[in-house]
């Protein structure tokens, strides 16, 4: 590892949102002063009791909290390496971990009076989170959502309108995760006087990769606690799936400063790396898009690429500013598992634990086949398993019966 | 230092007038296309020229600059290109002021301190980057600033009377006030609220004033003239000249023309503001 790290990389970001030269806030006039209200909104927020107070009772009642620490048997004698254990995410209210994050930036918004909510989403998973508390808080909700993904996740479009929200489908540029992300921005810069911009990752603009990163960090609280109890030890080695990094981010912070923790980011590999993909580490370079600097797809002109991956999740040229930062300082390995090792992930895990897992944390699973043979049976290692699969039944169903690919 | 831009409103003054600033898309159609729009305009009566650097995601545009920018990328414009376009332009014209606006990638991408360099041998006068509120100085309009370059910054509706200070601290030429809360192309402006906020910045700051977004048409110019020292018209000008594209999206005889008319009746509804109003 880096021998000139900080005594501590759980201290970002810098109070201009660095961590190193990665992160900031690159957005136009007009949200800016929003962003330092929120700013300002969030540190209240989190100095203070009863908020945090009122988040715990959410969670543990309304979402579910704590998502049990499960050792995956079956995948650990098939695989004949590391003891490996699941964080089952999957098992949050509304079937992935995004509901973590939406729950604290909706009481962030209640705090500051908005009544409007929009969300951008790639999977759903974040818009139907965004859609279910709003429903539960009533609020309005606009969801901004890639046709190319309206097309692919079509079962959460349909929770998010039985929820009350209403979907955009977006036509502009690739019609994936980062147009609908450019259209949100869009509808936020014309509606900032009564609209709160819910970021479904920790991107976006100074303090959201802070504030979502936060709100995720319950996961790996509770891993920590969890694996006490089962083992009385911390474990060896942390594993998940990268779109923009909130999964991987939540699980990931609070073991930052425990060098004996080895820790894996997965990105999206999609056809693989010399081909069309969605892996910003392994194939971009630091750029500016969507209020940060970080890792990007992009051409030599500074042109954003149109990134690919089976899962909607996961299709996005970028990665939150954090996670740049932890590649470049190197206490983070990012790999990538591309759309076959997935489908192959996602059909193993169905059969062999009778949990059919996301595409997006399939990724993950990919690498554990690759990663779990090679470490000794005492390893302990966790994936977060972020979201359950029924989202993508229909389209790997397709798949796998050879109508589509 | 003085610039083009301080020059041309030092001109406009002394004619008691406000200037007509127009927008296009570098490369929009086609790189050729384009630069024969650029050098018509100071003849159709554009005092100052904005030139957009295409941006495969352009956050704060509507879709007609978000297409004419893909029509550019279509047709191989990079930043390097439109720098040359520029060079083109000032072959014949060395005192129009030239302003580049965009997004901060593409300049970050082709290197802070070359880019200086180069857009101000090319001449270029000023630049516009929306993905940069004045908490990113250090990033850009610093180093523009001490390159020779105006940094125009955008003023909106929500750049209240506390954060304006800031925002106009280290701006250069001219302000430039967004007329609404949105992206290009959306909301027409309402003159009078638009005549209440310009008088709010210029309490704070002795630099021009130019109004932009939402205005489409020689009456809504100069009604905004007559308030401002200085009307934007951009989406109106990138509408023309898709209009007089053919089905396939390539220029035709019109093009140029089209565009260089609109520029003209604007032009006749910004002169007649002062006018008016005197
Ligand atoms: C289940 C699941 N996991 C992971 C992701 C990727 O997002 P992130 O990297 O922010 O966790 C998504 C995004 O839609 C998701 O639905």
């Amino acid at each position: 590892m880096n021998p000139n790290l900080p005594n501590s990389l759980r201290t970002g970001p810098d109070e201009r949102g660095h961590f190193g030269i990665f992160g900031g806030r690159f957005v136009a006039e007009t949200l800016m002063p929003l962003i330092l209200d929120l700013e300002k909104a969030y540190a209240d927020a989190k100095a203070d009791p009863a908020f945090q107070a009122e988040m715990n009772g959410y969670l543990k009642n309304y979402v579910g909290r704590p998502s049990p620490l499960y050792l995956a048997e079956r995948l650990t004698e098939h695989l004949g390496g590391a003891k490996i254990y699941f964080k089952r995410e999957e098992l949050n209210h509304t079937g992935s971990h995004k509901v973590n994050n939406v729950l604290g930036q909706i009481m962030v918004a209640r705090r500051m009076g908005k009544k409007r909510i929009i969300a951008e989403t790639g999977a759903g998973q974040h818009g139907v989170a965004t859609a279910t508390l709003c429903a539960r808080f009533g609020l309005e909700c606009v969801v901004y959502m890639g046709a190319v993904d309206v097309e692919r996740q079509q079962p959460n479009v349909i929770r998010m309108e039985m929820l009350g929200a209403k979907v955009v489908p977006v036509q502009s540029g690739s019609r994936t995760l980062k147009d609908a992300m450019n259209d949100a921005l869009r509808d936020w810069v014309t509606n900032v006087h009564n609209t709160f911009y819910c970021i479904g990752t920790v991107a976006g603009p100074h303090p959201y990769p802070m504030m979502v990163r936060d709100f995720q960090s319950v996961i790996g609280d509770e891993t920590r606690k969890q694996m006490q109890e089962a083992e009385g030890r911390l474990p060896d080695s942390l594993i998940a799936c990268i779109g923009g990094g909130s999964n991987a981010m939540g699980l990931f912070h609070p073991f930052l400063d425990d060098p004996s923790v080895e820790i894996f980011g997965v990105e999206a590999a999609g056809h693989g790396l010399t081909q069309l993909h969605a892996a910003s580490i392994a194939g971009g370079r630091a750029g500016v898009l969507h209020g940060n600097r970080t890792y990007l797809l992009m051409d030599d002109d500074g042109q954003i690429q149109d990134a690919h991956s089976i899962s909607a999740g996961l299709d996005y040229p970028g990665i939150g500013p954090e996670h740049s930062w932890l590649h470049e300082t190197g206490r983070v390995a990012y790999l990538s598992a591309t759309d076959d090792e997935a489908l192959a992930a996602f059909q193993l895990l169905s059969r062999l634990e009778g949990i059919i897992p996301a595409l997006e944390p399939a990724h993950a699973i990919a690498k554990v086949m690759e990663l779990a043979p090679k470490r000794p049976k005492d390893h302990l290692m966790v994936v977060n398993l972020s979201g359950r699969g029924d989202k993508d039944v229909p389209q790997v169903g397709d798949i796998l019966k050879g109508k589509k690919k | 230092m003085t610039t083009r831009i301080d020059a041309r409103f030092a001109e406009l003054a002394k004619q008691g007038r406000s200037a007509f600033v127009t927008f296009l898309m570098a490369g929009d159609p086609d790189p050729k296309t384009s630069l024969d729009i650029i050098k018509a305009l100071p003849k159709a009566g554009a005092d100052i020229i904005e030139i957009g650097m295409p941006f495969t995601d352009p956050m704060a545009d509507g879709p007609s600059i978000q297409a004419a920018g893909l029509r550019a990328l279509k047709a191989g414009m990079t930043l390097k290109k439109t720098l040359e376009m520029v060079r083109g332009f000032r072959k014949d014209d060395d005192a129009t002021p030239l302003v580049l606006m965009g997004y901060y990638n593409p300049i970050y991408i082709y290197g802070v301190d070359k880019f200086l360099a180069d857009a101000k041998a090319a001449g270029v006068d000023g630049l516009i980057i929306v993905d940069l509120p004045p908490e990113e100085d250090t990033e850009l309009c610093l180093p523009a600033m001490k390159a020779g370059l105006n940094f125009i910054r955008l003023a909106t509706p929500t750049t209240d009377d506390k954060r304006l200070p800031a925002v106009l601290a280290n701006t250069s030429g001219f302000v430039y006030y967004v007329s609404i809360t949105g992206i290009t192309g959306a909301a027409t402006a309402d003159s009078t609220v638009v005549g209440d906020a310009v008088a709010r910045i210029k309490r704070h700051t002795k630099l021009p004033v130019c109004v932009g977004f939402g205005i489409r048409t020689p009456q809504a110019a100069r009604a905004i003239a007559g308030k401002a020292d200085g009307a934007v018209v951009g989406t109106a000008l990138v509408d023309a000249l898709r209009d007089s594209l053919d089905t396939t999206g390539q220029a035709t005889t019109k093009t140029v023309a089209a565009v260089a008319d609109l520029v003209a009746s604007l032009a006749q509804g910004v002169r007649g503001a002062k006018q008016a109003a005197e």
